[in-house]
């Protein structure tokens, strides 16, 4: 298993070389010039070039890369173009709201959407099921902003129970962490929800239908340790591979709830570094995307192994 | 077992609001403190360096300046007590106003001033043109700036009291000796607040408290000059960068002020008793459409003239602003309500009168080459103003190109020379403030010097022998005939087109007050109950 985890980490290596280059030709390539940006909107064409020298844009295109390619393998992310500030340093004060976003949503959308979708495979055919998959599709294809404005219309305009925007560091209090990203977090799991009770349904109905069910039932065992001992484990291994994409995907999703909450997380970062052509930020935070979809990859792989011991690497 | 998740989900609320508990006690704590949801995320704070509208912003909070404009946009000396011009109008003395003082307690100095007058002249357009009639500055005391000219100057006092981008704002001599090209990393400045640098978090918040040592002038305060005392303990600047957010934020009390919230979400904060509008800047701002005169076949000024001919100010600010409440038409090149307000030589113009554009188009040979248009899709008051063009001027006879693309990409693009074919363009469409165009010097648009000028590159030598007398006039009633013969060459030698005027409200929730009117936002003599 050791030497399995080492491969895998080992082949995120050209991976992460390959995002690398595309990362760095894309934006390259993409029309925009940061200098002029920085500038403003009065800046002269002298005033643009220095600013071109100044950020090292004047260089051929070769250069430019092994100077960032080198000063990576050296730990160096580079300076914002923007921010006069490390990209690392940049990176590391918006991580928080972020990974904080993320795992509030997914465990929201799991403690919701797996009952539900058991529930819904157990009546299969009634009116609940119908309502769980009603409200499946639904979560499918209300867009997020729409979701997350009604939310804020119902539950800070209407009834004044929580605040429209904002994020509050875990480190100035837990109530108020809470209660910021209760909204947002509400807003971003819709679609996980939506997804893993349709999921969980499902793999479910599947697994009911086997003898061992049959089994457990006909030796006696009360409904609800058939449903979550028996049936949901066997049905796991879809349902922790819709889970995995699910937090893989939340990186993209985020950036449109952290716009809409205002969050300062990475997703606000990344669309506010794309719109300044903030090219060491940008290259940054896709490396860092690129890293995480590939370990949450391998912990997936992992735990196959643990919910089901058939799977050996 | 559901009794027991319901005792567990109470317990858990409970210790959620027990906890939310300081978090309330602290905003209860911060009464006098002003949370605003401005235009833009603060990134660059060096005014000198960009002419970011946010940092200038930043830059009237922290720093002064020598001269201001008031809320009728005269001139009046600011961090000034007295001036003298010499007889030959070639020598300017300056006496600095009694106790003023850095943010670090250390005194402001005639030499502070003189080196920041030299880093801005270094960077602004309009300083350049100052520093280029100067011979030298001297400080003869610690109080005393003299600015000894090489010819008269008609301009000086406008210069340094110019609002916009790129202010002329003081500094200690340590931070203005920073190159010009590179950004300063000391915020000390002698403003009524003081720049919180712990407490700045790029795309989230910048934060100013009251600088207890500001010494205001005596007068009430006018647009930025007058007695600038603050009345809050603290700003905040919240970004927030979705619109719909931020309408939501301040109906719901958790900003007090959005800078500018865009036209179309007016009615809804219009609809809401708690919500007041305020127009702080009546002059506004202006559309203009400007030309790529490198580009063929707008090489040809006649070609240029049949544009202006075609197109109407009313379909253009009403695709954007909608509702005549907050827009003006106006055909003077300089703003509606500024002095240099004229209409001469536009009379005929902007009436889409596709008849005597057709005529010009035929006049000038012109043979069906597709006009490039950059059309910027992500800043609503511009993105509608580019099909309203192309319909017009297709009406006249024009092929028009329109090209979609986010401002930045235009920002890039349009300092290409290319031909339009090859990556470059024919023409686009922006707006600036107003303040920024009250004179032929201002008006960077209006600079003709070629390849010196800027992107576009009219080339004229009559409109720059115009501009230069301007400049060198002192007399306002000469002033006023000189600009009008500016205008006139313009209406030859289009260098852009006027297209209307907006207005921008500030919105705020009712217990703000003292917002001034004025060329630039100001948050000093605001209170907030």
């Amino acid at each position: 298993m050791t030497g399995y985890i080492l491969r895998r980490l080992a082949a995120t290596v050209p991976v992460m070389l390959i995002v690398a280059v595309l990362v760095f030709l894309m934006l390259r390539l993409t029309p925009g010039d940061p200098a002029a940006i920085i500038a403003g909107d009065n800046a002269n064409a002298e005033q643009i070039a220095q600013i071109r020298t100044r950020l090292g844009l004047d260089q051929p295109l070769f250069t430019q890369f092994f100077i960032w390619f080198a000063n990576i393998l050296h730990g160096d992310f580079g300076e914002s173009f923007f921010f006069k500030k490390t990209v690392a340093e940049l990176i590391a004060s918006r991580i928080e709201p972020t990974i904080a976003l993320s795992l509030f949503t997914i465990t929201l959308a799991v403690v919701i959407a797996v009952p539900l979708g058991v529930l819904a495979a157990y009546k299969q055919g009634t009116w609940i099921d119908k309502i769980v998959m009603g409200f499946s599709v639904l979560g499918f294809s209300v867009p997020v902003f729409v979701i997350g404005y009604s939310l804020i219309y119902l539950f800070a305009i209407k009834l004044n129970w929580l605040p429209v925007q904002g994020y509050q560091r875990i480190a100035d209090g837990l109530g108020g962490f809470l209660i910021r990203l209760l909204l947002p977090a509400l807003t971003l799991s819709v679609i996980y929800i939506a997804l893993i009770a349709r999921m969980t349904r499902a793999s479910v109905i599947d697994v009911l239908g086997e003898d061992y069910i049959r089994t457990a039932r006909a030796k006696g065992q009360v409904e609800i340790k058939v449903l979550f001992r028996h049936a949901l484990k066997n049905a796991a291994v879809p349902i922790v591979t819709v889970i995995g994409l699910g937090v893989a995907l939340l990186i993209g999703g985020v950036v449109v709830t952290e716009s809409v909450f205002t969050i300062p997380g990475l997703g606000r970062l990344t669309v506010d570094a794309v719109l300044a052509r903030d090219y060491p930020t940008i290259q940054a935070v896709i490396l860092l995307f690129s890293f995480v979809y590939v370990l949450i990859n391998l912990i997936i792989d992992l735990i196959y192994t643990v919910v089901d011991p058939r799977i050996r690497y | 077992m559901a009794l027991r998740l319901l005792r567990c989900l109470a317990a858990a609320a409970l210790a959620v609001a027990a906890l939310a508990a300081p978090a309330a006690a602290k905003t209860l704590l911060a009464a006098k403190t002003l949370r605003v949801a401005p235009h833009s995320d603060l990134k660059i704070v060096d005014p000198i360096w960009t002419t970011a509208l946010i940092t200038v912003n930043h830059g009237y909070m922290i720093y002064d300046t020598l001269f201001a404009l008031d809320a009728k946009l005269n001139v009046q000396p600011q961090m000034v007590d007295r001036y003298a011009l010499s007889a030959d109008k070639l020598t300017w003395t300056f006496t600095l106003r009694d106790g003023l003082e850095w943010h670090d307690g250390a005194p402001v100095t005639a030499e502070d001033c003189i080196a920041s007058l030299k880093r801005w002249g270094a960077r602004d357009a309009l300083g350049q043109k100052l520093i280029a009639y100067v011979k030298d500055f001297a400080a003869p005391d610690a109080k005393t700036i003299r600015m000894t000219l090489k010819e008269p100057y008609g301009f000086v006092l406008q210069a340094l009291a110019k609002p916009g981008a790129s202010v002329p704002f003081m500094m200690p001599k340590r931070v203005a000796e920073t190159d010009p090209a590179k950004q300063i990393t000391d915020y000390t400045g002698s403003g009524p607040f003081i720049f919180k640098q712990d407490e700045w978090r790029p795309g989230e918040k910048a934060v100013y408290v009251k600088n207890p040592k500001y010494r205001p002038r005596a007068e009430p305060a006018s647009g930025m000059a007058g007695g600038k005392i603050a009345k809050v303990d603290r700003v905040e600047w919240i970004w927030i960068a979705d619109p719909q957010t931020q309408v939501n934020a301040l109906l719901n009390g958790e900003v007090d002020v959005i800078e500018q919230p865009p036209h179309d979400l007016l009615p809804l904060l219009a609809a809401d008793n708690n919500i007041e509008l305020f127009v702080w800047n009546p002059p506004g701002r202006q559309y203009a459409l400007r030309f790529n005169v490198l580009a063929q076949p707008f090489d040809n000024p006649k070609v240029r003239q049949a544009v202006a001919y075609a197109l109407n100010q009313k379909d253009m600010l009403q695709s954007v602003i909608g509702d005549p409440k907050w827009y003006q038409e106006c055909k003077s090149l300089f703003p509606c309500g500024s002095p240099l307000e004229s209409t001469k030589g536009f009379e005929d113009k902007f009436e889409s009168n596709f008849a005597k554009a057709r005529a010009l188009l035929q006049e000038a040979g012109y043979d069906g080459t597709p006009i490039v248009i950059m059309q910027s899709t992500d800043i609503v008051a511009l993105s509608n103003l580019a099909p309203v063009a192309k319909a017009l001027m297709e009406k006249a006879g024009f092929k028009v190109d329109v090209q979609a693309m986010d401002w930045q990409t235009l920002v890039s693009r349009r300092t290409k020379k290319d031909p339009p074919a090859a990556g470059g363009w024919h023409a686009f469409l922006t707006s600036w403030a107003s303040v920024d165009v009250l004179d032929p010097v201002a008006t960077a648009f209006l600079n003709a010097s070629c390849d010196k000028a800027l992107f576009g590159w009219p080339c004229d030598a009559e409109l720059e022998r115009l501009r230069d007398a301007f400049a060198r006039e002192t007399d306002p009633a000469k002033q006023k005939a000189i600009a009008e013969a500016v205008q006139l060459r313009e209406v030859e030698y289009p260098t852009h087109l006027q297209l209307g005027q907006y207005t921008q409200p500030i919105a705020f929730r009712k217990g703000v007050s003292g917002i001034l009117a004025g060329p630039s936002i100001a948050f000093w003599n605001v209170e907030v109950q």
